[in-house]
């Protein structure tokens, strides 16, 4: 398997790897996939008083991929509303990382983190 | 120390010194298992990616089409077998001067209701055309018949043995070990004639024992031989062996390149040796044929040839009494008999085959030894008459 | 220090220089056909095949005469069970034994045996990775013709009872055959006193060449086989084609090095591996595979918690390991080996295995040693489920979200 330097950059190098309280005012938790599937993601974000994600945070459990995919929306999301966050599509990770065909899922399971993480925070927030 | 001249080509041939070098770092520093993900196993996945490109280079084939073996009498057995398992029982043609590994798979096959059925060759030990044109009649649905036999050196048109079965929905095959080398072989044109499937070996054109390969053509399903772990595209499983087909790849680039040049070469020694023999009144079997440059099969009325070659061996000259094979069989070449040729007269029979380290010096030294030796056999003989 | 270190012993081994030394006269002057009988280019050949069929036949008390040559321990392995249970068959019946954890090559040789008409038991093995004897004589049935079992194991390296399984398959009037291509070098294998009836070996996995290996056939009780490949009639007709010289040579002096330097160089890297076990087991959530007691002394497989493979891998690039099977490792399904131990698919974990060999170091452990407390570490601190289980949660209970 031969990673792009990008996926070899972030797996070297994963920005914003860690976690926010759960509990704590603003965040939104999102955490998709599953172990036997071999990748689980947990992306947190946290939004600040004007709608806007200030801070984002990720662990993952997967491949270097899943871990660049995720390491990469964690620099993405922040600066952008929720709702503009929700508008990162997967093929734009993917490109961006420049995925192979058999790692796709990798860049779907980061845009669906994105939504988790943004359901979690509207639904805590009451919207 | 004393190294006598090598005139058995056809058995084996001594490697090639690029063969060699190209080889040795496969077997020293570069060990990885081509199946590893790691860097030792990728290196040797590449080399052994290229020595297919190689192969394939050489007759005109796809890398796709080549599936390495252990040796020719695998590839062979493996496209008779294989392509059998795939099959309902039938007809198999082969022709009556292959090599064992290809009569005998055949034979084989008798046991799971298949028929065999020989093909006659005439007198040259070419395939009789009326025979096979009777043979194609039972719709065989397998046909090996070999490019160059091993023995008499006798070609066979085979493109055109193709064609004629072509349409009648025959598998064809054919052992190629003897022409790598020593003819050009182009299989996109055998294929597009109706050959499907072709045996290449390294150690036939100086490369290494341990390595060959089936040409096949991808529309044809075979059972593997060999089963376990899947590679080769699932036809034949087993830790590739890296060095040999590195190689092997080498080997028969070389070949491709050198073959116009020293056929030409071999086909000049090749008269030069037999202007020798027929003046010492030998029979050369099939002279009158296409055959190798290399090969020349012969035999003097009254002499063993089993005694003579060994004769040859003190004076220093290594030639085969008949097929290089395993058994010390006191039968005479099963070639010679389907050519039609007295037992008494075939067991007589001697083959040189030349290769790239002879020269005409060579071939007169022989000469001479042959005419001091055949003089004191016949000697003998006239003493016990 | 080179880098990768390799440490996947089992995969394939590198050729000891002393070995290649012996093989290159033969691959240069010495290059007769050890078929040609009528000259001393063939004769040459034909003494060195024959040297080394002693040098392999003392390594496992052996006859010469009851060793052929293969092309490799797949050839040896499908020739020995097609072989055997085709000969016997009409004798004995069409079934036959063989257990989960074996090699691709015994596995898919006997998937093809019951395409053909044959019934197979695949037995399980117990958590160590061992066969339970009383398991196996149950599987036994009058029809049973031909038992396979490994005697080391590639994956995990445990060494099953063959003594026993001998026994009782002596007993029992079934043709037994054993992989031994992980067991040559490793363990003493002793042949006049083990009930085996045929034996593969490998080179390439002792120090000696890739492309050649050997099927020991026993004599007494003489034990018949169809040949799987015809032709010249090579190998007194059990396996036609044109001997490859250089191969065989190397195949002998590799195993007669083995014979000689078995024993020390089995404390040697005994000691290595024992090194390695400890260093790993420091690291928390970390647990061996396979049972440590009844095991080659170059294998270590062992798995870390919450850590996903193919990133461990990527993190690990300085060591040439395995993550699977060397055949199977081209794709990352968990290995069916370690699945036959009853290692849970839905935990999550890798597993590497680790394998010692002639040429590895004690600096080279210590550096792994250090790597992969550092790798690990790096892993567990991104892993979502590593926190989740620092937090108590039991992740077994957890509803995932499934894509």
């Amino acid at each position: 398997m031969s990673y792009s330097v990008k996926v070899i950059d972030h797996y070297e190098n994963p920005r914003n790897v860690g976690s926010f309280g759960k509990e704590e005012d603003g965040v939104g938790t999102g955490m998709v996939g599953a172990p036997a599937c071999g990748d689980v993601m947990k992306l947190q974000i946290k939004v600040n008083k004007s709608g806007v994600i200030e801070d984002a945070k990720f662990k993952t459990y997967g491949c270097g991929s899943a871990i660049a995919s995720s390491s990469l929306v964690t620099e993405w999301v922040k600066g952008k509303t929720v709702d503009q966050a929700l508008s990162i599509k997967n093929t734009e990770i993917a490109e961006e990382l420049a995925l192979p065909p058999v790692k796709i899922h990798c860049s779907i399971l980061a845009e669906d983190a994105i939504k988790a993480a943004v359901a979690d925070y509207k639904k805590k927030h009451g919207e | 120390m004393f190294r006598p001249v090598y005139l058995d080509h056809n058995a084996t041939t001594p490697l090639d010194p690029a063969v060699l070098a190209a080889m040795l770092p496969w077997l020293e520093s570069r060990f990885g298992n081509a199946s590893s993900r790691h860097e030792y196993g990728r290196q040797a996945r590449q080399a052994i990616d290229e020595a297919r490109q190689r192969v394939a280079a050489a007759v005109q084939a796809h890398p796709t089409e080549v599936i390495f073996t252990s040796g020719g009498s695998e590839a062979n057995n493996l496209f008779i077998k294989g392509a059998a398992a795939c099959l309902k029982p039938g007809v198999v043609g082969v022709s009556a001067v292959e090599h064992p590994c290809v009569l005998k798979p055949a034979g084989q096959l008798e046991r799971q209701g298949w028929q065999v059925r020989q093909l006659a060759v005439d007198g040259n030990g070419r395939i009789d055309t009326s025979d096979y044109a009777a043979a194609l009649e039972l719709r065989p649905k397998l046909l090996s018949i070999m490019l160059a036999n091993n023995e008499t050196g006798v070609l066979q048109d085979v493109a055109t043995l193709a064609e004629a079965a072509r349409g009648r929905g025959a598998w064809f095959h054919t052992d190629a070990v003897q022409g790598l080398g020593k003819l050009a072989i182009d299989f996109r044109s055998l294929n597009a004639a109706g050959v499907h499937a072709m045996t290449l070996s390294a150690h036939k054109a100086y490369g290494p024992k341990g390595a060959a390969a089936l040409i096949l053509d991808k529309r044809i399903e075979l059972q593997p031989l060999i089963a376990g772990g899947g590679h080769e595209r699932g036809l034949r499983s087993g830790t590739e062996n890296v060095a040999a087909i590195v190689g092997f790849g080498v080997a028969a680039e070389l070949a491709a390149q050198r073959v116009a040049e020293e056929a030409l070469r071999l086909r000049a020694l090749q008269e030069r040796l037999e202007a020798g023999l027929l003046a010492q009144g030998a029979q050369v079997f099939a002279q009158a044929e296409k055959r190798l440059p290399n090969t020349s099969y012969f035999a003097f009325v009254d002499i063993d040839g089993e005694t003579l070659v060994g004769k040859l061996d003190r004076e220093g000259f290594a030639v085969a009494s008949g097929a290089a094979c395993s058994s010390a069989n006191p039968e005479p070449s099963h070639v010679l008999q389907a050519m039609g040729v007295a037992p008494e007269f075939a067991r007589g029979a001697v083959r040189v085959s030349l290769g790239a380290g002879n020269n005409e010096s060579e071939i007169d030294q022989f000469i001479n030894a042959l005419r001091a030796t055949v003089g004191r056999l016949q000697g003998l003989t006239a003493l016990a008459v | 220090m080179k880098l990768p270190i390799y440490l996947d012993y089992s995969a394939t081994t590198p050729v000891d220089p002393r070995v290649a030394e012996k093989m290159i006269p033969y691959l240069v002057e010495k290059f007769g056909n050890p078929a040609s009988r009528s000259h001393s280019f063939g004769w040459e050949a034909d003494a060195a095949v024959e040297q080394a069929r002693e040098q392999v036949a003392a390594l496992v008390n052996a006859d010469p005469k009851e060793i052929i040559w293969t092309s490799g321990a797949t050839e040896s392995n499908n020739l020995a069970i097609k072989g055997a249970a085709h000969f016997y068959a009409g004798t004995k019946g069409k079934h036959i034994i063989t257990v989960k954890t074996e090699h691709k090559a015994v596995l898919d040789t006997v998937r093809e045996m019951e395409r053909q008409g044959f019934e197979a038991t695949y037995l399980d093995v117990q958590e160590n990775g061992l066969l339970d004897l009383e398991a196996f004589k149950a599987a036994i049935r009058p029809d049973t013709v031909l038992a396979s079992v490994m005697f080391v194991n590639n994956e995990v390296g445990v060494i099953q009872p063959i003594a026993e399984l001998g026994e009782i398959c002596r007993e029992k009037g079934i043709v037994f055959h054993v992989d031994a291509a992980q067991a040559t070098g490793k363990v003493d294998i002793d042949l006049q006193q083990l009930k085996v009836d045929l034996m593969s070996f490998s080179a390439h996995k002792t120090y000696g060449p890739k492309g050649i290996g050997a099927l020991y056939v026993r004599r007494k009780p003489r034990i018949r086989l169809e040949a799987q490949m015809h032709g010249g009639g090579h190998e007194r007709g059990f396996r036609s084609g044109t001997l490859a010289t250089h191969q065989i040579v190397g195949m002998g002096e590799a195993f007669r090095l083995a014979k000689e330097e078995m024993a020390e160089e089995n404390k040697r890297i005994g000691a290595l591996r024992d090194k390695l076990l400890k260093g790993l087991q420091d690291i928390e959530a970390t647990y061996v595979n396979g049972d440590l007691t009844h095991r080659v002394a170059h294998n270590l497989n062992i798995s870390f918690a919450y850590v996903e493979g193919e990133s461990m891998i990527m993190a690990i690039k300085d060591l040439a390991v395995s993550s699977g099977s060397a055949c199977t490792s081209a794709s990352l399904e968990p290995s069916y080996v370690l699945r036959a131990l009853g290692r849970d698919d839905e935990l999550a974990h890798s597993s590497i295995r680790f394998s010692i060999g002639r040429f590895t170091t004690e600096e080279e452990i210590d550096y792994a040693i250090k790597l992969l407390h550092a790798k690990v570490g790096k892993l567990r601190e991104l892993s979502p489920l590593w926190e989740m289980v620092q937090e108590g949660v039991d992740l077994s209970t957890v509803q995932w979200a499934a894509h």
